[in-house]
Formats: C-alpha cells, sequence, structure tokens
C-alpha cells in the first residue's frame, strides 16, 4: 500500500455565499496546541469587510421577509448539518487542545444552541410584541422588527460555540451579519461556513472572515451601513472607546455581553435575540 | 386670522359650485382668549434641589421670553459644575436611602398622587406651557397635560408588577439618571423621562430645554407639595454646557436625551468607553404616504395634523408628503386650501390653530430652510393667511417641486413646512420614505387594509400611523430606527431603559 500524503486544506473566507480569497492577499499563521504550524488563514482587510457588508446588505431584505417559520427551519438545517459532520468538527478542536470529550461537549451544545434559536424565531415576537390599550379609538400594537446588519467580533476562545451563540440570535431574528472568526483558532470557525453553506442559509445572510480584531474593529465600528454590532471578549479600554465613538457617526447599536462561559444558561436568550430588534409601533383608527 | 375683530355684513353666497369658503374675510371668529389672571409666575425660579429650591452657585440667571409677543416671562437660574455636583448627589443620596427602601407600591402611590395633582391644575401649566413655548392653548391644554398626566397613571401602576415585564429577568433599578429633554413638548417630554424612571426605583436630575423650563420648575413645587421624599427628582435649569456638564458626570448611570439627533451623536462619543447606559430619541424626517385608493379629505386632515401640530416642533412630524400620481393635483388643491382656513396667531387664543415659533433661534432655522429650498429650485406656496406682527410667526408652507436629494427633503426642518414629492407605485413610496438617515416615523393613507400592512412593514420606522398622524398613548412604545435615536418611551418596552435585567 503506497502511502497517503495527506491534502492540507486551504481555507478561504465566507462571503455572499461563495468561498473567496482576501482582496487583500495577506495571510497569517494559525498554529495548533503544540505550536506547529496548522494552516495559512486569510488576513482581511477593510475591502474584505466592506465586500461582507454589503453582501449582508443584500440579502437583508429577503431573509427579513422570510416567515418565521421558514427561519426556523434552516436553523434547524445548521443543526443537522452541524451533526453530521461532528467527527470533522470535533477533529479541529481537538488540533487546537480540546480534549476528545470536551470537543464532544462543545460540538453538542452548539447543535442544541442552534436548535434553541431555531425554536425561538416563531415564539421571540408573541413573548416581546405588544397590543397596547390606548385610550382612543385606535387598533395599536408593537412588533419587533430586525435591525439590520450586524456585526459581530467572535470570542476568541471559543471558536465553534462561542461563534454559533453570537450568529444564531442574530439571523434567527431576521438580521443579516458580518462575523470576524476567532483570531487565534479561525479554522474552526471558518470550517463551520461550510455548514451555513450547505444548510439553505442565502448566500449574504451570514458572512465570515478571519483577520485581527485589533485591525478590523474600526472598519465595523465605522462603517455606516452597519447597524448594530456585537462583542464578548473583554477588549482594551482603548478599542472599547474606539469602538462606541465610532459607532456614533450612524448611531450603531452597540452591544456588549462579556461572556467566557459559553456553555452557562446566560451564553443563550431571547433577550440575545430582541438586542437586534427596532420595535415597531402601528395605529389604525377603528371605526365605520 | 385677520386682526380685525369687524363682522361683515353680508353673509357668505356661493357663486358657482367651485366657489371656496373664505374665513379670512367672511367668517371671522371673534377672539377668545384664555385668561391668565390666576397663574402666578414669580419674577425668578431657582434650582430644584434634594427638595428644596436653592440659588445657583454662580449666581447667574437667564430670561425666557414669550415667543409670541418677545416679553419677557421670568428667570431660570443658571446651573453650573458644582450645582450639576450637588443635584446628582442629592440624586445618589436619595437612591441609596429612602427611595430603594420604600415598597413599590407606594412608589406607584407617590406616582398616582403626581398624576392627581397634575390634572388638578392642568389649566395653569396649559398656560404657562403655551406662554413659554407658543403652542397653542387647544394642544397644550388637550394633548401635552392630560398625555402627561396619563403618563404618570400608566407608570404609577408599573411600580409593583415589574416582574411581569420581562419574562425570565429579575429587573433592578440602574440609580441615578441624567434626562435632558428638549422644547418641543417640556412638560409631557419631563413626563416620559420621570415617570418610568421613578416607577422602576430610579431617581433622577432632570434639565428641561433653556427657552421653555417653565412648566419643569412649575412641576418642581408640584413634586415638593406631593410629599416624595427629597432629592427622588431634581430639576436644574441651563443651556448646552449645563447639559454638557450632566452628560459627563461620573455619578450618572443613565442618560437619557431627547432633541437634535446631532447633539445625540455629541452625547453618545462623549459617555464612549464608559459603562453609563443611554437612551436617545432624536430627529426624524417622516413620509406621509397618500395612495390612490384613500380617503382624499381625510388624508387632506391627516397631513395638516402631521406637519402643523405644535408648529411642526416635532419629531416624528410628517414633513415629507408622497402622493400617488393620480391624486396629487386633487390633493394638493385640497390641502392649499385646507391650508387657507388655518388660523396663525396668539398661543393663548382658543382659535388658534398654529402659534408662535419656539424661539429666535428655530425662527431664524426655519427661515433660512425656506431660502435653501428656493436655492434648490422648490416653488413655495404659502397661506394667506395674516400672522401678528410682533414674535415668531411662520405661515404653513408647501414646498413642492422638489426631489429625494435636495437639503429640504433630507434634512429636519422642524417647523411648518412641508416638501410634497409624488410616486407610482408601491414600492417606490417605501424606498422614497426610507430614503433619509432618520427613521422616526411614518404615515400611510389607503382604503385597503392589505396595503396598509404591505407598506407599513416596509417602512424602516419605528411609528406608523396608518390612515392616522402624531397619536400618543402611555401604552405604545415610541423611538427611533437609524439616526432617529436607540431605545423606546412608552409602553413596557419603555421600562427596559430604565432597569437592569438580571
Amino acid at each position: 500500500m503506497s502511502e497517503h500524503l495527506e491534502v492540507l486544506k486551504t481555507y478561504k473566507i465566507y462571503v455572499n455565499g461563495n468561498f473567496p480569497r482576501t482582496e487583500s492577499g495577506r495571510y497569517y499563521k494559525v498554529f495548533d496546541s503544540e505550536k506547529e504550524l496548522l494552516a495559512n488563514a486569510c488576513l482581511c482587510s477593510r475591502k474584505d469587510v466592506r465586500d461582507a457588508v454589503k453582501s449582508a446588505r443584500g440579502a437583508f431584505s429577503g431573509w427579513k421577509s422570510r416567515n418565521a417559520y421558514n427561519r426556523g427551519q434552516i436553523l434547524y438545517r445548521i443543526a443537522e448539518m452541524l451533526e453530521s459532520r461532528r467527527a470533522e468538527f470535533e477533529k479541529q478542536l481537538s488540533t487546537i487542545g480540546f480534549s476528545a470529550a470536551e470537543a464532544e461537549a462543545d460540538v453538542n451544545a452548539s447543535i442544541d444552541r442552534l436548535i434553541y434559536y431555531a425554536g425561538w424565531t416563531d415564539k421571540y415576537q408573541q413573548v416581546f410584541g405588544s397590543v397596547n390599550p390606548v385610550a382612543s379609538a385606535h387598533f395599536n400594537f408593537s412588533l419587533l422588527d430586525p435591525t439590520g446588519v450586524v456585526a459581530i467580533l467572535a470570542p476568541d476562545q471559543s471558536p465553534l460555540l462561542g461563534l454559533v451563540s453570537l450568529i444564531a440570535p442574530a439571523i434567527a431574528g431576521g438580521n443579516t451579519c458580518v462575523a470576524l472568526a476567532s483570531e487565534p483558532y479561525p479554522t474552526t470557525s471558518i470550517l463551520f461556513a461550510e455548514v451555513l453553506n450547505a444548510s439553505d442559509v442565502p448566500g449574504g445572510v451570514v458572512n465570515i472572515l478571519t483577520g485581527k480584531k485589533e485591525e478590523l474593529a474600526e472598519h465595523f465600528s465605522g462603517h455606516m451601513d452597519v447597524n448594530a454590532i456585537i462583542y464578548t471578549d473583554t477588549l482594551t479600554p482603548e478599542m472599547i472607546k474606539m469602538i462606541d465613538e465610532q459607532s456614533t457617526e450612524n448611531l450603531k447599536r452597540v452591544v456588549k455581553k462579556i461572556t467566557s462561559d459559553w456553555y452557562s444558561s446566560e451564553a443563550q436568550s431571547p433577550y440575545f435575540i430582541t438586542d437586534f430588534q427596532e420595535t415597531k409601533t402601528t395605529w389604525h383608527p377603528i371605526g365605520f | 386670522m385677520s386682526q380685525t375683530t369687524e363682522t361683515k355684513e353680508t353673509p357668505f353666497k356661493p357663486t358657482s359650485p367651485n366657489s371656496k369658503l373664505d374665513f379670512a374675510s367672511v367668517w371671522e371668529y371673534a377672539p377668545a382668549p384664555e385668561s391668565t389672571s390666576h397663574v402666578e409666575i414669580k419674577d425668578r425660579y431657582e434650582l430644584f434641589i434634594g427638595g428644596k429650591f436653592v440659588k445657583p452657585s454662580k449666581d447667574r440667571y437667564f430670561p425666557t421670553i414669550n415667543p409670541a409677543n418677545k416679553e419677557v416671562i421670568t428667570e431660570f437660574a443658571e446651573a453650573t459644575q458644582s450645582d450639576v455636583n450637588s443635584a446628582v448627589k442629592a440624586a445618589r443620596k436619595a437612591f441609596k436611602g429612602e427611595w430603594s427602601s420604600l415598597a413599590p407600591k407606594t412608589r406607584g402611590k407617590y406616582l398616582y398622587r403626581i398624576a392627581r395633582m397634575l390634572q388638578e391644575r392642568a389649566r395653569e401649566f396649559a398656560v404657562l406651557e403655551s406662554m413659554d413655548g407658543g403652542k397653542p392653548i387647544r394642544e397644550s391644554r388637550d394633548v401635552d397635560v392630560p398625555l402627561a398626566a396619563a403618563h404618570f397613571f400608566y407608570y404609577a401602576g408599573w411600580a409593583d408588577k415589574l416582574e411581569y415585564a420581562f419574562p425570565g429577568k429579575t429587573p433592578e433599578p440602574i440609580g441615578v439618571c441624567g434626562q435632558i429633554i428638549p422644547w418641543n413638548f417640556p412638560l409631557l417630554m419631563l413626563a416620559w423621562k420621570i415617570a418610568p424612571a421613578l416607577a422602576c426605583g430610579n431617581t433622577v436630575v432632570l434639565k428641561p430645554a433653556e427657552t421653555t423650563s417653565l412648566t419643569a420648575l412649575k412641576f418642581a413645587e408640584l413634586i415638593k407639595d406631593s410629599g416624595l421624599p427629597d432629592g427622588v427628582v431634581n430639576i436644574i435649569t441651563g443651556a448646552g454646557q449645563t447639559g454638557a456638564e450632566m452628560v459627563n458626570h461620573e455619578d450618572i448611570d443613565k442618560i437619557a436625551f431627547t432633541g437634535s439627533t446631532a447633539v445625540g451623536k455629541l452625547i453618545q462619543r462623549s459617555i464612549a468607553g464608559t459603562d453609563k447606559k443611554f437612551t436617545l430619541e432624536l430627529g426624524g424626517k417622516g413620509a406621509l404616504i397618500i395612495f390612490e385608493d384613500a380617503a382624499i379629505d381625510q388624508a387632506v386632515e391627516g397631513i395638516i395634523n402631521a406637519i402643523f401640530f405644535n408648529q411642526g416642533h416635532v419629531c416624528c412630524a410628517g414633513s415629507r408628503l408622497l402622493v400617488q400620481e393620480g391624486v396629487a393635483n386633487e390633493l394638493i388643491g385640497k390641502l392649499k386650501d385646507r391650508m387657507e382656513t388655518l388660523i396663525v396667531g396668539d398661543p393663548l387664543d382658543k382659535n388658534t390653530d398654529i402659534g408662535a415659533i419656539n424661539s429666535g433661534q428655530q425662527y431664524d432655522t426655519i427661515n433660512s430652510f425656506l431660502e435653501i429650498g428656493l436655492d434648490e429650485g422648490a416653488d413655495v406656496y404659502q397661506s394667506k393667511c395674516s400672522i401678528p406682527d410682533t414674535g415668531f410667526f411662520i405661515r404653513p408652507t408647501l414646498l413642492t417641486n422638489v426631489s429625494q436629494s435636495k437639503r429640504v427633503v433630507q434634512e429636519e426642518i422642524f417647523g411648518p413646512v412641508l416638501t410634497v414629492q409624488t410616486f407610482r407605485t408601491a414600492d417606490e413610496a417605501i424606498q422614497k420614505a426610507n430614503n433619509t438617515p432618520y427613521g422616526l416615523a411614518g404615515g400611510v393613507w389607503t382604503d385597503k387594509g392589505s396595503k396598509v400592512f404591505k407598506v407599513g412593514s416596509g417602512l424602516r420606522s419605528g411609528v406608523v400611523w396608518a390612515n392616522t398622524y402624531n397619536k400618543f398613548d402611555p401604552t405604545s412604545p415610541f423611538g427611533g430606527y437609524k439616526e432617529s435615536g436607540i431605545g423606546r418611551e412608552g409602553g413596557l418596552h419603555g421600562l427596559s431603559a430604565y432597569l437592569t435585567l438580571k
């Protein structure tokens, strides 16, 4: 039997349902837990951010108009695809130091999280919307409406579960998003794009970039077509201030949910969905 | 309204089916001014801190004028940094002390008490609101004051029911809230800010706008009378600098601001990097979409209410008319006729439809936008009504022959000025309506329910009024998408701005 030389995978980014390379032509080295070279990853540039935001904006109106049941079905489909590729993800997680049991738990939790939000798509409106008893002859109700394009600065230390925990509530609520994958462990994060791509998620609804938070955060927070930005890692005070300040240009919603325990019950909540919703109140007169 | 009160001998006789009613020369209304005799206005108002009226540390005061006759009404204290400090200190002390240990239902009962006292003194507040701000007494009497009282009633009931508002969460008060309110609805905005803050167990430092602080200080008297613990509500007066001192104060936990988008951005910028929470209710450029199948006469009334309510000094004012081509001529004709019947004049006269522009500064801003409109090639139509010689008055105005990219279409004028554009398809109307950086309000007029829902859901704005406009109620969340703000006020959604959910 001849010896099989392993094919090393070249990781690319995920934009508009395609897997392009970064336009910058730059890369950075990704290491495994043994400090051995694992792969080269795309070092995305400002132009990649702009392309990804454009694709997210383009997908927004179509995705937001899907009915809640359909969005739930698609989220559940992502869970199915992840389940069927669990071995690959567990192997990936093991390269960055997860034990077999930990890797299995991480994949399990990620699948469960997707299913959790799949179930919320057709319920959050019922729980958080309202019919308002006004003191006049009007019918008046408040519905939640997705805010638009959400920038996600995914957590560094949880390349799968952390990423899934931020993408799922954003898209469950009809937003589209651009996520910046875990910087030290991008391969597991970008691998998740293949799951999305196989799951009926329309192109552009989720875009995943790889690169440096330090470099790209300002391009997200300064982008006039990004409506909200979320981060969950503890950032430096300078970076927090920069994000806050830049976000004032178009009054971005800045969501800070600092957490490192992605397994905890606090890491999943319908309030993660409402973080990216606008309340729209509609009035109509009542009469003949 | 004409300044003369003489009645004509000859009754109006239509001479052809197309004759129009000529209110200005045929049917004069006799003046019906609301009496100001029993309203007490002091010569000077101090700051209200820790339950007492105190002199400002620098002993500086500024006058407030009645914009309808430019006469000085009274003067307000200018709060400087050390006054802001003492107000925040009083609020912090009250938050840690008596207020946080009160039973929630008692908190609610204070709010009920305030609501009732406001109703009892409704006429006084309405007169003062119109004198200080220039709005017609009809509006301050029928809208501002009753709605302000309704807000206190509504939020009073929430005080002991907060655990029902946010499923799965334990609500806790935030602490000391710094609240900055605008000049267009002084008393109503005060109620929008103070009522939910107190219901949730917070204490507040509120700064009214410098041109319209009078009812807030009257309200401070009422707070004193209500027996509310000292320091729970503090009211300080001053201009932008005082507001900036509040925004930058380290011991304020939350900033609630209503005002212009430009100032809102400044505020968000100055608290960048801090843990301060904030809500912003900012400007808008509301679109009124009139479809061919709408009830045209009702739509005309809706448009009048949308743009001329409170002289157009309304952040959610419908200031862009989008009318479907087939009915454009008919609608604009009827709109012009209706505009001719509007009475512009003394805010305290019960016949007045449109009062005085709030300040000299705003008067200049609106006029400069009219200049810009002319420069951009717009046709200007103004009602031929007479307006008083003194005071800041602007006739109801239509700008036709404008397009989407013009400044008068994109920017908030905040006056009785309506731009008019046409559209052919619903999609075009939605696109044009959404094509500004704002997203506060929109209106749709059509006879077809399915169209209301389709167009309403396409509008990127926090409020959609279908076949009506400018309606408010304490149970209804209000707030903006995009650059019209962050957060909601009113309803149970409005509570979240004043709670930490654990």
